[in-house]
C-alpha cells in the first residue's frame, strides 16, 4: 500500500525566484525519511512539492520530476486533487476545521469522496482513524463536540487522524510538533513510529533530536548564501548522518547544534 | 520648588502641558461632536415632525392620518429594498468569490477596481440611466413575464412600463452590489490560509475547499455585508424618484404601471412644492426612515462585530 | 494499534496508485466557449434573433454543456467545480452590465450637449435650445468645497481623538460605533436634518447652499473618520516613541511626526470622501433647492449643483423635454467625469504615498 517517491532534478520557484534547487533523492517505502536545516532553506517548500501543495500559492512552479509508483506527479495527466488524496499532510499549526465536530472533522477527507455514506461504515472509519492517531481514548465521549476544544497536541493529533482517515499512500507532516509542548510531541513521535508499518512518511522538522529518534533516512537542506536558492546538501541514512556525515557542512551544522 | 532651576524650563513644561491638554480637548470635541450631530439628526427630525402627528386630510396628502400616510411608503421601501437585496446577494456574493479566489492575483486587483467604479457612480446618474435606458429596454421582458407568469401575483401585469417598482429594485441592487462585495471580499480573503491548506491536502477541488472552509468562517460576514446593503438601498433616493411611475397603491405586483412609492423618493419630489403642515408630514416620513435604516445598520454592525470576536 | 491495512476497503487494481484522473484537456473551457457562441451564432442566423438573445443562448450552452462535458469524462466532483466556476464568473459579468451600459449611454447620449457655450453659460432665461451648466458646476464646486471644509477638520480631529486619545475606551468605542452607523444614514434624511435645523433657526422657507454643505458635512465626516482612522492606526508605534524618547510632547508628536507619516493615506481618503459627496443629489434638492442662474454666495440664495440640474430638468417634461433630456445627459457627463477623475486622483495619491508609509 505505501509507496516510494523518487525525485529526480526538482527544481522549485515562487514566481521568478529560484527557492530550491536540483534536488534528487528516493525516499523509501513504509520507512520515515526527516529533513533537517536552518530555516528558509526550503525543506518545507520542497515537501510541499511531494503532493502539489506548493502551487496552490500564486505563482509557485516546479521543474523536474516526482515519481510515485511509476506516475511522474507533474505530468499533465496527472489530476492534483487526486494527488493530494493519496498522499496526505499534516501541517506546522494544528488545523481542525473550527465549524465541525470531531466527528466531522475526520471524516471530511471522506465526505468528499462518496456523497453518501452508511453510518456504521463512517463510525468505523472514525473510530479506526482516531485509534491510528493514538486519540481515540481521550475523545469517544465527545465525538460530537468542536475539534477546536481540544488541546494543541490533541489537535494536531486530530488531524493526522483526518489525513489517515482517507488512507492514503504517504503522508507529508510539515513540523507537526513545532507549536506542540513536550509531552504532546512524544505523543505524536510515538505514533510516527507506528504509522511507519503502514505508510510512508516524510517529515520535516526544526529539531535535530527528534530527526535523530523517529527517522530512517535523513536529508540535509541548505543555503548556499543568502538570496541563493536551497539545496540538498547530503541524503543518508540518519544513523550515518548523526556519526560520520559525508559533508562537512552537515556536520557543522548536526554538531553546532549538539555542541 | 524653591530651587533656583532655571524659570525658562518650567514654563516650556507648563506651555508643553497647556499645548497638549488644548490639542486633546479639540480633538476630544470633534470627537463629541460628531455624536452631537447625530443625536441633533435624530432631536431636529424629532422637532420638525411631531407637527405631522395631527396632521390630516388635505395637509396629510389626502389621508386621514399620518400612519396611513406614512404605511403604503414604508412598504414600498421595504419591497423595494428586499427585492433589490434578493437580486444584489448573490450576485455580490459571486463577484466577491472570483476576486477573492477565482480571478489570477493580478486581474483580481483591477476587477476589484471594476466593482468600485460601480460605488463611485453618483445616484442620480443610475436614476438617469435606470429611466432612460433600462426601463425601455425591459418592458418587453415584463410584457413577457405577465403573459406567461401572470397568474403569479407578482406578475400579474398589465406590463404597460418600464418604470415599475421591479426595475427601481434592480437599479438598487445595482447601487448596493458594490458595497455588498466589498465587504464579503474582505472577509472571504480573511479565511485562515490553513483552513484552505488543510482542505485542498485531504484532496478538495476548489469548490469543496470554499465550502468546507471559507463559507462557513464568513457568514456572520455576510450577512452584516447584506443588512449594510440593504441600509442604502433602504435611504435610497434618486435613483427610485426617477425610475419610478408612483401611484401610492400598496401591491405586490412588481411590473404594472401602479406602484408604490418609497419614503425618500416621495419626499424628494413633494418637498419642492409642500408648504406649511406638508412639510412636517414630510419630515416626519423622513424620520420613519432614519429609524428604520439606523435600525438595520445597527444590526449589521452589531452582526459584524459578533463575528469578529469570534473569529 | 490496529492494522490499518485491514481488507475492507476494495483496492483498486492491483493496489497501483490513480493519480490519473481522465481530465478534459486546458482548453476545454475555451472551446466550450467558442462552441457556445458558435451555437448562438448559428440561431442568429436562422431565427433572425439580436444580440442579447443570441448572448443568451451562448451563455446557457456553455452553462450546461462544459459540466456535463466535466461530468461524463472527469465525474460529478470536477463537474460540479466547473458549474460553480462558471456561475461565478457569470455573477461577475452581470455585474459588469451595468457599469458598461453606464458609461456607453452617459458616453452616447452626452457627449453631444458638451459644448464651450455648455460650460460658459447659465440656464438663465434658457427654456428651450441652447444653455449650460456654468452655474452648476460653479454651485457644485462652492457646495463641495464648504463641506469639505466643515468635514475635514473635524473628521480628522475626531480620528486623532479614536487613535491617540481615546485608546478604546467608552467614549472612543461609542463614537466608533456611531460613525459606523452615521456612514448608513440616508442621504435625503441628512438634508432633511439641515432643513429642519436651519428652519427652527431662520425660519420656513429656507434654501442656501451652506445647508446643503452642512448636509453634506453629515455624509462626509464619517468617510473621513474612518480613512483617517485607518491610516494613523498604520504608523508605527515606534515612530511615537521615538518621538517622545526626544522630549517631544505629545500633540507635537502627532502634529510633526503621526500626521505627515498618514498624510498620503488621509488625502486618498479625503478626495474620495469628495468624489462621493459631489454627487449626492437628495439633501441639495431640499436645503439648497436649484435655480437657473449664477449664484455665488453660499449664504444667500438657492443655488444650482450639477446632480440637482439633472434631476429637475429630467423630472420637468413639458414642451422642452427634449433639449432638457440633452442637457441632463450632458450634466451627467461631466458629472461622471468629475466623480471618476476624482477616484483616479485618490487611486494615484495613494500609490505616490503607499511606499513612504510603508505599512
Amino acid at each position: 500500500m505505501a509507496k516510494s517517491i523518487d525525485v529526480s532534478d526538482l527544481n522549485i520557484y515562487y514566481g521568478d525566484f529560484l527557492a530550491v534547487e536540483g534536488v534528487n533523492m528516493t525516499i523509501k517505502a513504509r520507512s520515515v525519511t526527516a529533513f533537517i536545516g536552518p530555516s528558509g532553506c526550503g525543506k518545507s517548500t520542497f515537501l510541499r512539492s511531494l503532493n502539489r501543495m506548493h502551487e496552490v500559492i500564486p505563482g509557485a512552479r516546479v521543474e523536474g520530476k516526482v515519481v510515485v509508483d511509476g506516475q511522474s506527479l507533474y505530468d499533465p495527466t496527472i489530476d492534483p486533487v487526486a494527488v493530494r488524496r493519496q498522499i496526505g499532510m499534516v501541517f506546522q499549526r494544528p488545523n481542525p476545521f473550527p465549524t465541525m465536530s470531531i466527528y466531522d472533522n475526520v471524516l471530511a477527507g471522506n465526505r468528499l469522496n462518496s456523497k453518501r455514506m452508511r453510518k456504521s461504515e463512517a463510525d468505523a472509519i472514525v473510530e479506526k482513524s482516531l485509534q491510528g492517531a493514538n486519540l481515540w481514548n481521550e475523545v469517544k465521549d465527545r465525538l460530537d463536540k468542536p475539534g477546536m476544544g481540544l488541546s494543541g497536541g490533541q489537535q494536531q493529533r486530530l488531524c493526522i487522524a483526518r489525513a489517515i482517515a482517507v488512507e492514503p499512500q504517504v503522508l507529508l507532516m510539515d513540523e507537526p510538533c513545532s507549536a506542540l509542548d513536550p509531552i504532546s510531541t512524544s505523543a505524536i513521535e510515538d505514533l510516527i513510529h507506528e504509522l511507519k508499518s503502514s505508510y510512508t512518511i516524510v517529515i520535516v522538522t526544526h529539531n535535530m533530536q527528534q530527526a535523530a529518534r523517529v527517522s530512517d533516512d535523513t536529508g540535509f537542506f541548505n543555503l548556499r548564501a543568502a538570496g541563493k536558492p536551497g539545496q540538498l546538501v547530503e541524503f543518508n541514512p540518519t544513523k550515518k548522518m548523526f556519526t560520520n556525515p559525508d559533508n562537512e557542512s552537515t556536520e557543522a551544522y548536526i554538531s553546532g547544534r549538539f555542541g | 520648588m524653591a530651587t533656583t532651576e532655571p524659570t525658562g524650563v518650567i514654563d516650556t513644561e507648563t506651555s508643553t502641558k497647556r499645548g497638549d491638554a488644548v490639542f486633546a480637548g479639540l480633538a476630544r470635541s470633534a470627537g463629541i461632536l460628531i455624536m452631537v450631530a447625530l443625536a441633533g439628526v435624530g432631536i431636529f427630525l424629532l422637532v420638525e415632525g411631531a407637527p405631522a402627528i395631527s396632521a390630516s386630510g388635505e395637509q396629510a396628502y389626502g389621508k386621514d392620518n399620518i400612519v396611513l400616510f406614512v404605511w403604503p411608503l414604508l412598504y414600498g421601501t421595504l419591497l423595494a429594498a428586499l427585492i433589490a437585496m434578493i437580486i444584489a446577494t448573490p450576485l455580490a456574493v459571486g463577484v466577491a468569490l472570483v476576486i477573492s479566489h477565482y480571478a489570477p492575483r493580478r486581474v483580481a486587483r483591477s476587477l476589484g477596481y471594476l466593482i468600485d467604479l460601480l460605488a463611485a457612480v453618483p445616484s442620480v446618474v443610475y436614476g438617469l440611466w435606470g429611466r432612460a435606458v433600462l426601463a425601455p429596454a425591459i418592458l418587453p421582458v415584463y410584457q413577457w413575464l405577465s403573459e406567461t407568469l401572470g397568474w403569479l401575483p407578482f406578475f400579474e401585469g398589465p406590463a404597460t412600463t418600464g418604470r415599475t417598482i421591479l426595475t427601481a429594485s434592480i437599479v438598487l441592487a445595482v447601487m448596493a452590489l458594490p458595497i455588498i462585495t466589498a465587504i464579503c471580499r474582505e472577509v472571504f480573503a480573511q479565511t485562515p490560509r490553513m483552513h484552505e491548506e488543510a482542505a485542498l491536502a485531504l484532496g478538495a477541488t476548489r469548490w469543496e475547499m470554499i465550502r468546507m472552509t471559507v463559507f462557513p468562517y464568513a457568514r456572520s460576514g455576510v450577512i452584516s455585508a447584506v443588512m449594510l446593503g440593504l441600509g442604502r438601498a433602504l435611504g435610497e433616493t434618486m435613483a427610485v424618484a426617477m425610475v419610478l411611475s408612483v401611484s401610492g397603491l400598496v401591491t405586490i405586483n412588481l411590473v404594472s404601471g401602479q406602484n408604490p412609492s418609497t419614503i425618500a423618493a416621495n419626499i424628494a419630489l413633494n418637498f419642492g412644492n409642500a408648504s406649511g403642515t406638508k412639510i412636517n408630514v414630510l419630515i416626519f416620513s423622513g424620520l420613519v426612515l432614519f429609524v428604520v435604516s439606523f435600525a438595520v445598520n445597527f444590526l449589521g454592525r452589531w452582526i459584524a462585530s459578533r463575528g469578529q470576536v469570534k473569529a | 494499534m490496529t492494522d490499518l491495512q485491514t481488507p475492507e476497503a476494495p483496492q483498486l487494481p492491483a493496489a497501483t496508485l490513480s493519480l490519473t484522473r481522465p481530465q478534459l484537456p486546458r482548453w476545454a473551457p475555451l472551446l466550450a466557449g467558442v462552441v457556445s457562441l458558435g451555437v448562438g451564432g448559428l440561431v442568429a442566423l436562422i431565427a433572425g434573433w439580436g444580440l442579447v438573445p443570441v448572448a443568451i443562448v451562448a451563455w446557457v450552452v456553455f452553462f450546461v454543456g462544459l459540466p456535463a462535458w466535466s461530468a461524463a469524462v472527469e465525474g460529478r466532483r470536477a463537474s460540479i467545480d466547473r458549474l460553480v466556476t462558471t456561475v461565478a464568473w457569470t455573477t461577475f459579468g452581470l455585474a459588469m452590465i451595468p457599469l458598461v451600459s453606464l458609461v456607453y449611454e452617459v458616453i452616447g447620449n452626452g457627449h453631444s450637449a458638451i459644448s464651450w457655450a455648455f460650460f460658459n453659460n447659465s440656464m438663465r432665461g434658457v427654456l428651450g435650445e441652447g444653455g449650460g451648466i456654468y452655474h452648476a458646476i460653479l454651485g457644485t464646486v462652492i457646495i463641495t468645497a464648504c463641506a469639505t471644509v466643515i468635514s475635514v477638520p473635524i473628521g480628522v480631529l475626531a480620528a486623532i481623538y479614536l487613535v491617540e486619545y481615546g485608546k478604546k475606551n467608552r467614549l472612543a468605542r461609542t463614537i466608533t460605533f456611531l460613525v459606523d452607523v452615521m456612514t448608513g444614514i440616508p442621504s435625503i434624511v441628512a438634508g432633511l436634518f439641515a432643513f429642519a435645523l436651519f428652519t427652527l433657526i431662520f425660519g420656513p422657507g429656507v434654501r442656501f447652499g451652506i445647508g446643503g454643505a452642512i448636509a453634506l458635512s453629515v455624509l462626509m465626516i464619517p468617510i473621513v473618520v474612518r480613512a483617517t482612522e485607518e491610516m494613523l492606526k498604520l504608523v508605527p508605534d515606534e515612530l511615537r516613541e521615538a518621538s517622545y524618547a526626544l522630549g517631544v510632547p505629545k500633540w507635537r508628536t502627532i502634529v510633526k511626526v503621526v500626521l505627515p507619516t498618514a498624510l498620503g493615506g488621509i488625502i486618498t481618503g479625503v478626495t474620495l470622501a469628495i468624489a462621493r459627496v459631489a454627487g449626492e443629489t437628495a439633501p441639495l434638492l431640499i436645503i439648497v433647492g436649484t435655480t437657473t442662474s449664477v449664484n455665488l454666495n453660499p449664504f444667500d440664495g438657492r443655488m444650482a449643483t450639477l446632480p440637482v440640474f439633472i434631476f429637475s430638468s429630467v423630472t420637468t417634461g413639458g414642451r422642452y423635454e427634449a433639449f432638457n433630456t440633452e442637457r441632463a445627459w450632458g450634466a451627467a457627463l461631466v458629472l461622471v467625469a468629475i466623480v471618476m477623475l476624482l477616484n483616479l486622483l485618490a487611486r494615484f495619491i495613494g500609490a505616490i504615498f503607499a511606499p513612504k508609509t510603508g505599512r
